[in-house]
């Protein structure tokens, strides 16, 4: 379903205005399959909007957005489930697909969560959940894949595994992935391409170009923005996603 | 032997309890208890018009109801009023005006407590054709759109960002919502029907832990509460609409002893 670009979703220009005030304004953006964009800035300054407009949620928006796919996954920053509907990890996977029962232990068992699958949703901790909502959006396959703070709620370790993750991802199914980072100064290693917001995009491109953009270090002060540290996986082991550290082979 | 007038009054309660059983959950689940309620008041409007123009009632009461859910819908994107609010008004505005226009209609008679509490023994067949038809026409729908439904339940941002247009799903609930207070209107009346969608579903959720079971228990409640409630009224001679809603209370507090627990610490 892409067009010949192998462009997923595609903003021109985009903002959205509520009440008066824009919650972001003037971005623009292509995800395209296979590539991983970070998106990157202080609180408020529009990430979590610009995921939203990316995925179509909101109605009225300024500028331009394409969608060249269908298979979109996603996976809030934070969701609330009611206590009013008995829901198990399993009935949770099949929310927005209908998927084979080996395709979700597969998923679980990826993200380190197989154990979780007759649970009730709610008695999950945040990490866990954290867990079972990237299942969830794996399992179903997207072509693309947005990520608004994935790892937030995940011990450092967890952390690491869950990048790790990602990048599998990315390689393994090809998706265009859009991620918000939880962190002003993490993107990881195998990011294509980092947008910087502050309300509007402030800078943009490649993480090392960002780094040493001239509005980053204003943004953020000189010091500061040296820390922008890129996961560099150069371990010579390999974090497992519940916490056991195992060698690398060669 | 069982009478004419009891088996169609089963006949009718049992088709009204296997409808009432899933929508019932959805009204739990989505907390439109008073939403229900509101259709309900709005119900008397319709049985005014049914009087006056002469239409079948189960139509006019899911016509009015209908109109009514969707005011109520564009209220709430036009208004900065709460739900509950909005809601209220609807009921209470609806109700009224249902009763003026019996008062300028004194020359038609009208059974009010039957309007209220329902005559489940005096259903004829035809009644039961509403029922069983409208009933299978309603569940057939929600099946059809039970997973986007479901899953804009949970999370509707969720939903609408996985392309499952949670908004239109949303408004054909309302609108089978509509359809169950119309056609059982006759049977168990305004003041009750909203009983008969919650209470069986609210039995069942102290006793699951999946969406699929707390459905299946919601209608085995249901169908209990139905044969119970009219085998206890012909026996002990209580009205009978009072008397099914009454025995699904009697399950819902034994259900009590068998709560699955939510968790230990919060709410």
């Amino acid at each position: 379903m892409t067009n010949k670009n192998n462009t997923l979703v595609k903003l021109e220009n985009a903002g959205v205005l509520v009440n008066d005030k824009w919650l972001v304004r003037g971005v623009s953006l292509e995800i395209k399959k296979g590539k991983i964009i970070t998106l990157i800035g202080p609180n408020g300054s529009g990430k979590s909007t610009t995921a939203k407009i990316t995925l179509g949620l909101y109605k009225n928006i300024e500028g331009k957005v394409e969608k060249f796919t269908d298979k979109i996954a996603y996976v809030p920053q934070k969701i609330n489930i009611d206590w009013t509907l008995p829901i198990r990890v399993n009935d949770f996977m099949n929310l927005t697909s209908t998927l084979k029962n080996n395709e979700i232990d597969s998923a679980l068992e990826i993200t380190g969560t197989p154990h979780l699958k007759n649970k009730d949703l709610k008695s999950l901790s945040g990490g866990e959940f954290q867990r079972v909502l990237m299942a969830r959006a794996i399992a179903k396959k997207p072509e693309l894949l947005v990520l608004d703070e994935p790892v937030q709620g995940v011990d450092f370790n967890g952390e690491i595994a869950l990048y790790e993750l990602i990048k599998k991802i990315s390689d393994t199914l090809n998706c265009g992935i859009l991620l918000i980072s939880h962190n002003l100064h993490v993107v990881m290693s195998k990011t294509d391409h980092v947008v910087c917001l502050n309300g509007h995009v402030c800078c943009s491109g490649t993480p090392i170009d960002v780094a040493n953009n001239e509005k980053y270090q204003e943004l953020f002060g000189k010091d500061i923005s040296k820390i922008l540290s890129v996961y560099e996986h150069s371990h010579d082991h390999i974090h497992n996603i519940d916490g056991t550290i195992e060698k690398k082979e060669n | 032997m069982l009478d004419d007038f009891f088996i169609r009054a089963l006949l009718v309660g049992i088709g009204m309890a296997l409808v009432t059983g899933p929508l019932g959950c959805f009204v739990v689940w989505r907390r439109l208890s008073f939403f229900g309620d509101t259709l309900a008041h709005s119900a008397l409007l319709g049985v005014t018009l049914s009087y006056t123009t002469e239409i079948n009632m189960a139509l006019s009461v899911f016509v009015i109801s209908s109109i009514v859910a969707l005011i109520l819908l564009k209220l709430q994107k036009k208004t900065n009023l709460p739900a509950d609010a909005l809601l209220g008004l609807l009921a209470h505005s609806s109700l009224a005006i249902g009763l003026v226009v019996i008062g300028l209609l004194a020359t038609i008679r009208f059974d009010l407590m039957g309007l209220l509490f329902g005559d489940i023994l005096a259903v004829n067949v035809n009644d039961i054709a509403v029922v069983w038809i409208g009933g299978a026409i309603i569940l057939i729908v929600l099946k059809i759109i039970w997973k986007p439904l479901f899953a804009s339940t949970v999370n509707y941002e969720l939903a609408e960002a996985e392309g499952m247009n949670p908004e239109k799903y949303n408004a054909i609930f309302t609108i089978l919502l509509a359809a169950i207070i119309a056609i059982s209107i006759k049977m168990v009346g305004l003041l009750l029907i909203t009983g008969m969608l919650i209470i069986p579903a609210a039995m069942a959720r102290n006793l699951s832990d999946n969406p699929n079971q707390m459905v299946i228990f919601s209608i085995i409640g249901g169908l209990l509460s139905v044969i119970i409630g009219l085998f206890a009224s012909l026996e002990i001679n209580t009205p009978s609409g009072p008397s099914i809603i009454t025995s699904g209370l009697i399950l819902f507090i034994l259900s009590l002893t068998k709560i699955k627990k939510k968790s230990q610490l919060n709410n």
